[in-house]
């Protein structure tokens, strides 16, 4: 062990390529993290701000906001199950809108949310036209005292304040009363028709003491089956491309890892390889297999974790880089963490592979050889 | 009194007391005997030249009397200690502890400078502390004449000064029986009969027992006595 940490320190050079390629690994690693989170966030976060630990949908929507209906005879019935303790409805319409400066085509996407329980970081519903906008959307000239026309009845909605982080489909959000929602739904999407005290979904707040799934499935019984309840989290992963982008870019993460473990058990077979001879005279010397099994893991471990080092601060110079709201890029610190994890394990699991050839090494081989 | 230190003399157990070994090694679906009925004896203190042709069979007896290798029959005592039976962790546990080997090409760490190659020796077994092993590490230096290149990677040593060396290295364990396997046939005449001149100053003045292996005659001068090896076969 005292030997491998040595031949770190007095050799770096022969370590440079595997820890250079490993830092581009873990890099990407960090990278692809990074922006999953930030498409994540990016279609989800308004969701999930949500302050109730289950979403009602009615059972015919698939779990869609646009397409559920919750009409004010089945939120009273929700509200009367056992284990609720607050019900307060929801609803959002993705309308493109007019911001005075900007030119006639250039409209602002933006997601218009009718709500009564404020989910984390947005005030009480402000007043009758009025909305809280997210502050992605400061970008395209939305700011307090702005009035903005939104669809194409240009329903006028005056912008009171500014809120943070809170996105939906990809698009900067407007939060407003249940009424402003309803009147800007029914006055630009006919189709859409919701009528009064209509909301799509309910965010139902749970008795702490309850178990969320439990209640979830008592509402759904109380209902007879016309609402289709679920946790916040999978409410959040039900939301349009959400668990394809995560199993795509899971997929794509784990051949990254899986390429890190090619890497550290190539460059420790073929080290392992050259080392043969000094491993045989250390065996000679009374060495076990063990500790010159736990040098090369030292030293993959080592090197791993330098590699995960540099690659965290280059995602993290990224992130600064990164102007906000170009790119969907979130670094996370459990991200990093889980990414760190990761590298770590596929830097034991790949040093593994030396384990046979560092058994296999006859100390007898040693002695004698004129090599 | 004399009685008791004579007495105590007799009781030091010899250095090595090999009976009968024979070692095979499997050739395909042939056989190689490397060494039959090998009887050898070495008193605690004794250097004996093993002499022999390439071949004949002088590195498989040293491995066999090491602990590197068992013997296919017979029995090896190092020092009073029956390894004959010894699996690979009781003989790695012995090598680390009661012998030292010279090997043939001088297989120092190339990244460790002269001194902590000795002291791997005892990071490898931890037989003492760190301040006594330095000590220690420090007084071979001194007397194999390498003070001044104890902070010296072997890159940066002579031949001649790398086997000065190894032949530390081999002592740093304080071993009952020191192996040197070819010890000078990478020097030339000259450095070659200085290592011998040193390594027999250093077994006397420890009063360690050791076996040189050679195909040169001119090392016998330097030990106690010589053992002739022919095709695996010892004759006196
Ligand atoms: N691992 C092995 N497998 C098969 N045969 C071996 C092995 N090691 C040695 N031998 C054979 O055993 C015999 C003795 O070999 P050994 O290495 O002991 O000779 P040596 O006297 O040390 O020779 P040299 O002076 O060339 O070093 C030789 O015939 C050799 O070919
Ligand atoms: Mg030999």
């Amino acid at each position: 062990m005292r030997i491998a940490w040595r031949e770190l320190r007095r050799r770096p050079s022969r370590f440079v390529t595997a820890t250079a390629i490993l830092t581009l690994l873990a890099t990407l690693l960090m990278l692809l993290g990074g922006l999953l989170d930030g498409l994540i966030d990016g279609a989800t976060s308004a969701v999930a701000a949500q302050r109730g630990g289950i979403i009602v949908f009615s059972s015919t929507s698939e779990k869609s906001f646009p397409r559920s209906r919750i009409s004010p005879s089945l939120r009273a019935t929700v509200a009367q199950v056992p284990g609720v303790v607050d019900v307060g409805g929801i609803g959002v319409a993705q309308l493109g809108a007019r911001v005075p400066g900007n030119g006639p085509r250039d409209l602002a996407d933006v997601a218009l949310f009718g709500y009564e329980l404020a989910p984390r970081g947005v005030p009480a519903p402000p007043g009758p036209g009025e909305a809280y906008a997210d502050r992605s959307l400061e970008r395209k000239g939305i700011h307090p005292g702005v009035t903005i026309e939104v669809g194409p009845a240009r329903t006028p909605i005056r912008i009171v304040g500014m809120v943070d982080g809170l996105s939906y489909s990809d698009q900067g959000t407007l939060w407003s009363s249940p009424d402003t929602w309803r009147n800007a739904t029914n006055a630009n999407l006919p189709e859409a028709g919701v009528g009064p005290g209509v909301f799509q979904a309910l965010v139902v707040r749970v008795d702490p003491g309850a178990d969320p799934a439990a209640v979830a499935r008592r509402i759904d019984g109380r209902t007879g089956g016309a609402t289709e309840s679920l946790s916040l989290g999978a409410a959040v992963n039900a939301l349009p491309g959400v668990s394809q982008q995560r199993s795509t870019f899971n997929q794509i993460i784990g051949v990254t890892i899986v390429i890190a473990v090619v890497v550290v058990a190539l460059f420790f077979a073929l080290l392992t390889v050259e080392r043969a001879g000094l491993y045989a005279v250390l065996k000679a010397l009374g060495a076990t297999s063990q500790t010159l099994f736990g040098g090369v893991v030292l030293q993959g471990v080592v090197v791993t974790a330098l590699a995960t080092a540099v690659g965290t601060v280059i995602a993290l110079a990224i992130d600064i880089a990164i102007p906000p709201g170009s790119i969907p890029y979130t670094l996370l610190p459990s991200r990093v963490l889980t990414s760190a994890l990761a590298l770590l394990l596929a830097a034991v699991f790949g040093c593994v592979f030396s384990l046979r050839r560092v058994l296999r090494i006859d100390p007898a081989s040693a002695i004698g050889t004129g090599q | 009194m004399t009685t008791t230190a004579s007495s105590h003399r007799q009781i030091a157990p010899p250095a090595l007391e090999m009976t009968n070994v024979r070692k095979v090694y499997p050739m395909g679906d042939d056989e190689v005997v490397a060494l039959d009925h090998a009887t050898l004896t070495l008193g605690s203190d004794e250097i004996v030249a093993l002499l022999g042709p390439s071949g004949s069979g002088k590195t498989t007896l040293c491995s066999i009397a090491g602990g590197l290798l068992t013997p296919t029959a017979g029995s090896v005592v190092v020092g009073g200690q029956d390894i004959t039976a010894y699996n690979t962790k009781r003989l790695a546990k012995f090598r680390q502890e009661t012998v030292g080997f010279v090997f043939q090409s001088v297989n120092l760490v190339p990244f460790l400078t002269a001194r902590e190659n000795l002291l791997v020796v005892n990071e490898l077994g931890r037989r003492t502390g760190k301040q006594q092993a330095r000590s220690r590490a420090d007084q071979l230096l001194e007397e194999l004449g390498l003070s001044d290149r104890r902070d010296n990677l072997p890159s940066q040593l002579s031949g001649g000064q790398r086997q000065r060396v190894a032949i530390g290295r081999a002592l740093m364990n304080e071993p009952e029986l020191v192996l040197f396997d070819e010890p000078t046939s990478a020097l030339d005449t000259h450095l070659g009969e200085q290592v011998m001149q040193l390594i027999r100053s250093e077994m006397k003045s420890r009063g360690t027992a050791a076996v040189v292996v050679t195909h040169d005659e001119r090392i016998v001068h330097y030990t106690d006595r010589t053992v002739r090896i022919t095709d695996g076969v010892l004759h006196a």
